[in-house]
């Protein structure tokens, strides 16, 4: 049965007028209920030498010590470390994973120094496709670990960008939203930090390394973020220390020729840093992550696995076709799984087998022996009796004939006694 | 597996340990986070977190927001009506249809979109009308045009979804909710109604209500719901919201009072009048004024208050989250037993008619066999 639609063409959405309370205002703060109940992901990525203040920042950053240990010197590679950390500020749950680059930058031959990293970072893209394309997906309550920011710490140098800073800004550019700070800016200068900032950025653009800009198509940020980028790369100083400027407690490093004070403007760009990433744009390096550069990610993936958009018929298809394919190599090897593992438990059965049996003769062995022995045992035992009763016999026939004899002797005796006495009785008659 | 848990103010740290990665990540030492319930931590709010709300919500702002409405039941019991009182404006453009229109033949569905606005939010509204619905005298199967249309919705979000090169914002015109009216007999569940919501329960969410409940008097209204419930529960009907998705124990309280009033008692008017120097929307009788909005006289503020203020998101989250997700699992798992070519007929029919609550295949199954059917560029 057809099913006939009246549906009109979209230039005829009319707009309604009201006339009275709906109360479908409430809409966004629906939204954010949801949001708080389930919690946020915010991923950040330090990318920066050893040394050069990357753990510092974040604890100055989140206002918490993170722990761990600094890094030596004599890593082999560069490795990355990732932490999460849950993290709450009144009804905001922050589920925060801070990926650490270890040895970046200590190597002799740093040619290969940001495979890792990019490796990380599609790694983190791949997992969520594979998210994605499963037929029995979890998505709402996916843990997102794909990067969502990344803060590239460029060297206090008051010269130029580094080739291995170019290098790696450039291979990271298209994967994720990049900050370039610069880190440790209390040894600069301040004339020579702005000669530093601008060559940077020339020779960012020169270079065509796509940082992240902020947004400025909404009006209610756009002239702070506008404000904001005219400043980049932010030079940064981070301190966990707190030292005592006139009456309060700050954040802030202490040096015989002064105080250098995290939160001022003045002295460092750390407020705009903190304003920029997590208090006007944070959502906006999420969504930016998802919609673009995973989605870049996505289809790269994709057009690798074989498929085309060319025309809509086809489509559906090859992912079908993909599905079954996967599906029957999985049927495959759980198979070949299936037999292996069959094969296996024959084959142990089979040496347990041979070992019982070879128990089990043991056993009707020792079991015979000790019949055999205890039979021999046995008639000793009875040969033994059989003595003993002859030697009691003989004792009772020597006995039986001692007497006999003894009493015959008496006899004899008491006969010669008598004749005796009859000789003596004759005698004196 | 051991965490170093620490759930002090300020400066200590829960820190959740390096685990196991469950994802094959080719980064040789990339440990992967867990997320268990373990208390987080407070800190001092000068770090800024919280301004992610507002992010949020400017963001959302700016994007407006969708929302799709699916009435159903026989004609005259005042859909229409019901959907200009509840959005407060002439969706339709005439309500009252003429008394010489004859029923249409076969159902059809009939939409149409508005964007409405209030306090700088847009909505963009979607109302589908099932006229003819359950009107004729065989009414057999009434509901397949129904299911195929919502199913139709979810298929072209995945054929979106599934594209290479896809759109930041896929259009939504799935249904989020579909409201059905039962017809207020005062005595059950017709068989008609409970096939229907059987089905229907499956695929997206239905909240039922007792439409032109100005016919009954309060105790047997309560009679009358109290019956509804007993037989949506003995044949294992599931409606919005439903018991399975509450999330904890707020929502469990909160729902269970809604759960309690389903199905609300309503009564709807576009129409004005005057009662005690204020202006309400009623209907107006020879034996006094209903008033729609007064809670004592019918239970519209509830739906009202359910569908807008309280829980669109919800409905649109549950419809994303689970239905939509339903509906794609069983579409990517038929695919493959569906051969390039015309071989749609291979698939073994289901019988509807013995559809149990258990199975979720047997409507959709049939669903995209006739979609294909119907659509010759599916066929090679």
């Amino acid at each position: 049965m057809a099913v006939a639609v009246g549906r009109p063409s979209n230039e005829e959405l009319r707009n309604l007028s009201l006339s009275g309370h709906v109360g479908f205002d409430s809409l966004p703060d629906q939204l954010v209920n949801k949001s708080t109940s389930q919690g946020f992901c915010f991923n950040i990525l330090c990318v920066g030498e050893t040394g050069i203040g990357k753990s510092t920042l974040m604890d100055t950053l989140f206002n918490t010590k993170f722990e761990s240990d600094p890094a030596t010197h004599n890593e082999p590679g560069v490795r990355l470390k990732a932490r999460s950390y849950e993290l709450q500020e009144s009804n905001v749950r922050l589920k925060l994973t801070i990926v650490d680059t270890v040895g970046f930058g200590d190597q002799i031959n740093k040619d290969d120094s940001y495979k890792p990293i990019v490796e990380y970072i599609d790694a983190q893209f791949e997992a969520y496709l594979q998210e994605e394309l499963k037929i029995k997906r979890s998505l709402f309550n996916y843990h997102d670990t794909r990067i969502h920011a990344c803060l590239y710490f460029i060297a206090p140098t008051g010269h130029s960008l580094k080739s291995l800073d170019l290098v790696t800004m450039k291979k990271l550019d298209s994967k994720v939203n990049i900050i370039p700070i610069i880190a440790k800016a209390d040894t600069i200068a301040k004339n020579e930090l702005h000669k530093f900032k601008s060559k940077i950025m020339s020779e960012l653009v020169s270079n065509g390394v796509q940082i992240y800009q902020f947004p400025t198509d909404e009006e209610t940020v756009a002239e702070i973020n506008a404000t904001m980028s005219v400043h980049l790369p932010f030079a940064v100083v981070g301190s966990t220390e707190e030292v005592k400027i006139g009456n309060k407690m700050a954040k802030a490093r202490q040096y015989p020729w002064g105080v250098v004070q995290v939160e001022n403007e003045s002295h460092c760009d750390f407020v705009k840093l903190r304003e920029m990433l997590i208090r006007v744009n944070m959502e906006d390096l999420r969504e930016q992550t998802h919609a673009r550069h995973y989605e870049l990610y996505r289809r790269c993936k994709l057009e690798e696995m074989g498929f085309k958009d060319t025309d809509p018929d086809s489509k559906p298809f090859s992912l079908q076709e993909t599905y079954e394919a996967k599906r029957n190599e999985f049927l495959g090897e759980l198979q070949k799984k299936e037999e292996e593992m069959r094969q296996m438990f024959v084959m142990r059965v089979k040496e347990k087998e041979a070992e019982l049996k070879e128990a089990e003769k043991e056993l009707h062995e020792k079991f015979d022996l000790l019949k055999r022995t205890h039979q021999e045992e046995k008639k000793k035992v009875e040969d033994k009796k059989k003595e003993l009763e002859e030697e009691v016999n003989n004792f009772q026939k020597k006995k039986a004939a001692a007497q006999l004899l003894q009493s015959q002797a008496q006899q004899a005796g008491a006969q010669q006694t008598k004749k005796d006495k009859d000789k003596k009785n004759f005698f004196f008659m | 597996m051991g965490f170093n848990l620490s759930n002090s103010w300020n400066r200590d740290l829960c820190v959740l340990g390096p685990m196991d990665s469950l994802r094959q990540s080719p980064s040789p030492c990339s440990s992967r986070p867990s997320s268990p319930r373990t208390p987080p931590c407070e800190m001092p709010a000068s770090v800024g977190i919280e301004a992610v709300l507002d992010q949020l919500k400017i963001k959302a702002m700016k994007m407006g927001f969708e929302f799709n409405v699916m009435v159903v039941g026989q004609s005259g019991l005042g859909k229409s009506t019901m959907v200009n009182t509840l959005f407060k404006s002439k969706v339709w453009k005439s309500t009252l249809p003429g008394l010489g229109v004859p029923t249409p033949q076969t159902l059809q569905l009939h939409s149409v979109t508005h964007v409405i606005e209030e306090k700088g939010l847009k909505l963009k509204l979607t109302v589908t009308d099932t006229p003819g619905f359950g009107d004729q005298i065989n009414n057999d199967k009434c509901w397949e045009p129904i299911l195929s249309y919502i199913n139709e919705q979810y298929e072209q979000y995945l054929q979106e979804e599934i594209l290479i090169t896809r759109q930041r914002h896929i259009p939504d015109t799935r249904v989020h909710c579909c409201v059905y009216f039962v017809p207020p007999t005062g005595h059950c569940l017709r068989p008609l109604d409970i096939e229907f919501l059987q089905r229907l329960c499956r695929t997206v969410n239905v909240v039922p209500v007792i439409a032109r409940a100005d016919s009954l008097t309060i105790e047997e209204r309560e009679a009358f719901r109290s019956r509804i419930q007993k037989d949506l529960k003995s044949h294992c009907i599931d409606v919005y919201p439903q018991k399975r998705f509450d999330e904890d124990a707020n929502d469990r309280i909160l729902n269970s009072k809604i759960r309690e009033r389903i199905p609300f008692a309503v009564v709807g008017a576009d129409q004005e009048h005057l009662v005690n120097g204020r202006c309400v929307l009623g209907r107006k009788t020879n034996w006094g004024i209903i008033e729609v909005e007064n809670m004592a006289h019918c239970e519209f503020p509830l739906l009202r208050d359910l569908l807008i203020r309280s829980h669109l998101q919800d409905l649109k989250d549950i419809t994303h989250n689970i239905h939509y997700e339903n509906y794609r699992v069983v579409r990517l798992n038929e695919s493959h037993q569906l051969p390039r070519g015309p071989g749609w007929v291979n698939l073994a029919p289901m019988n509807l008619a013995h559809a149990s609550a258990g199975q979720l295949t047997s409507p959709r199954t049939s669903k995209a066999c006739k979609q294909a059917q119907e659509e010759p560029k599916y066929d090679f």
